[in-house]
């Protein structure tokens, strides 16, 4: 019996991130209260950057490891890039204790009932919940997994390292407690369904070919095309699993709850790295595992690419509630993603990571300026308190601008040139009568983000108007560096797109 | 033995989870489906490693035993949590959210 050779160089941005986040867990049992905080922050923020030095060091490998369980290649290493860079904008959120008088954005004590003594007095005391922080990182580290998996067994352990802990932050918010708890409970209910759907797809496809592994399978369907029931049941149960993930509609539903509900540096991590994993996933396989199947799961693509940045550009009109618009608009662009992954060519496979970078780093730095937005309750997400935000702080009102033009994509920003690119590749590949209703759609959706800005400039502050909160140098940084990549990607994409470009390969 | 039998099982099982999900109001209840609907993968697997002749079903049992396990532990805490709270473990009446 032979075993297979740790790759251990390959595996360091891993092996730092769950190292480090198993640390975490020890601080939180050995060390003293008061000295948890700086140390749970020292920890997270080292193995970030330590975790994409070695990132970088790895590039341009190409081969698979673990006796093929993993694979090291150009979208794994750029997608693991891009996570830890939107991981390292989102803990600066997480830090960020000063817009809130009574703490963090995060519940004094998660256990403590709402509305309780106990509550009363652990949020008197200065308490705060420390285990954020290696909750956090688990679930970085199983970003880093899921992206670079070459089997289904890996990809479904990936998955759940990735989402469990995001079931728990979902449910710690410091204000709204009820709404949080319920939005925990939403989402990992969802969750959870849709793993199992993601597993029974696994052990379909392993009925299918004997194996788990993504050049099995692909080996399997070239070779002999019998059972093809078989096949097309698993295509069909995996592909339902990683759609909950990236929110597409018809599988839509918790997004807008869960966003809402939970705590703003959650939803924007929640919002920009889930996204960039459950799509860097979603690439591989059906790339890499399910090619020679493209002509069995490509219409359905289409058609759910469609549907959902209808449905997501058409709801988000109706919408009220700042945080529920973002919602929906992060639906409208995992349909524009899915175009990006249902033409299955190396410039869409470029594309559409380009997009998932300026999508999440824009993401994160709206989010950012959402929780500055306050009034007495906590933040203020409701249109109404943003009438007139243009006069009370112009540098919030035009930094979301920016960022809902970017999201919109009008020339200039990151999100054109993101928009830009994988509209031309899925043109290249022969639907372009899908690239027309996905224009229609962009239009729909640039009302209600114009509309946004109406209401921050073109409306007097009323009596319902929010204040905007001074935030310490951690927010302000995230917000400084989503403005930064928006701007800076907008006027001169070319080395960035280059860099997609040069990683669009996936080893087989 | 003859694995189709096995996997129809599965697959039957398989759906009665998927609609106590959808159809079940009780946290709890709607929990303990979703744990039917990985059981019901197990034995999915299980059967198939019998058909091949190779272990790799098997071992993936293990596997989502333990993920299983893991998910039972965050599920609950949640669970717990809410109920604390209003004393009620239904899943219909926490509707805070939408509007």
């Amino acid at each position: 019996m032979t075993f297979p050779e740790i790759a251990w160089v390959q595996l360091t941005p891993v092996i730092i991130m769950l190292g480090a986040a198993a640390i975490g867990v020890l601080v939180e049992a050995f060390a003293p209260r008061t000295s948890r905080r700086p140390i749970q922050m020292f920890l997270t923020f080292a193995a970030l950057i330590a975790a994409f030095v070695m990132v970088v060091i790895n590039a341009g490998t190409f081969e698979v490891i673990m006796d093929g369980a993993m694979a090291v290649d150009g979208p794994a290493l750029f997608l693991q890039g891009s996570i830890l860079l939107i991981g390292m904008v989102a803990a600066l959120l997480i830090s960020e204790r000063t817009i809130d008088p009574s703490g963090d954005a995060f519940a004094a004590r998660a256990s403590a009932m709402p509305g309780s003594l106990d509550e009363r007095q652990f949020t008197a005391r200065g308490y705060f919940q420390t285990e954020v922080w290696p909750l956090f990182m688990f679930s970085v580290g199983g970003m880093l997994v899921f992206v670079a998996a070459n089997d289904l067994l890996v990809m479904f352990v990936a998955l759940e390292i990735m989402s469990l802990p995001l079931y728990l932050l979902a449910g710690m918010a410091r204000r709204r407690r009820l709404l949080s708890q319920e939005a925990a409970l939403k989402y990992f209910v969802l969750g959870a369904f849709s793993s199992a759907f993601f597993l029974f797809g696994t052990a379909l496809l392993y009925g299918y070919s004997g194996t788990v592994s993504f050049t099995g399978i692909q080996a399997h369907i070239t070779a002999q095309p019998q059972m093809l029931g078989l096949l097309l049941a698993g295509i069909a149960f995996l592909v339902v699993g990683l759609l909950f993930k990236v929110s597409a509609v018809p599988f839509h539903a918790w997004a807008p709850d869960v966003y809402q509900g939970s705590p703003t540096p959650i939803t924007a991590f929640m919002a920009a790295a889930v996204k960039v994993a459950a799509f860097g996933a979603m690439l591989r396989v059906m790339y890499v595992a399910l090619g020679g199947a493209v002509w069995d799961w490509r219409p359905v693509f289409w058609v759910i690419a469609a549907l959902t940045f209808f449905v997501g550009s058409i709801i988000a009109l109706a919408q009220t509630d700042i945080k529920r618009m973002l919602a929906y608009s992060s639906i409208a662009h995992a349909g524009f993603l899915l175009l990006g992954v249902a033409s299955v060519s190396r410039e869409a496979l470029a594309a559409t990571m380009f997009y998932l970078v300026t999508y999440g780093l824009a993401t994160v730095g709206a989010f950012g300026l959402i929780s500055l937005v306050r009034n007495e309750s906590g933040e203020a997400t409701s249109l109404d308190a943003w009438r007139g935000i243009g006069k009370k702080s112009p540098a919030v009102a035009g930094a979301f601008s920016l960022f809902l033009l970017s999201f919109a994509g009008i020339p200039l920003t990151a999100g054109f040139v993101g928009k830009f690119s994988i509209f031309a590749s899925a043109a290249a590949a022969g639907s372009v009568w899908l690239v027309f209703l996905a224009v229609l759609a962009s239009a729909i959706a640039a009302f209600f983000y114009v509309r946004v800005i109406v209401v921050m400039y073109f409306s007097e502050p009323t009596e319902k108007t929010a204040d905007v909160v001074m935030p310490s140098w951690a927010t302000t940084g995230a917000i400084v560096v989503g403005v930064a990549v928006t701007i800076a990607l907008g006027v001169f994409p070319q080395p960035v797109l280059d860099l997609a470009m040069s990683a669009n390969i996936f080893v087989h | 033995m003859d694995p189709v039998a096995y996997v129809i099982l599965a697959t039957i099982l398989f759906c009665i989870g998927a609609v106590g999900v959808l159809v079940r109001r009780n946290a709890i209840v709607v929990f303990m489906s979703v744990e039917m609907m990985l059981n019901a993968c197990n034995l999915t697997f299980v059967a198939f490693a019998q058909m091949h002749g190779n272990l790799d079903g098997q071992m993936i049992a293990f596997f989502v035993m333990i993920v299983a396990a893991a998910e039972v532990v965050v599920g609950l805490a949640i669970i717990m949590t809410i109920f604390r709270t209003r004393r009620s473990a239904s899943i219909d009446e926490p509707s805070l959210l939408r509007n």
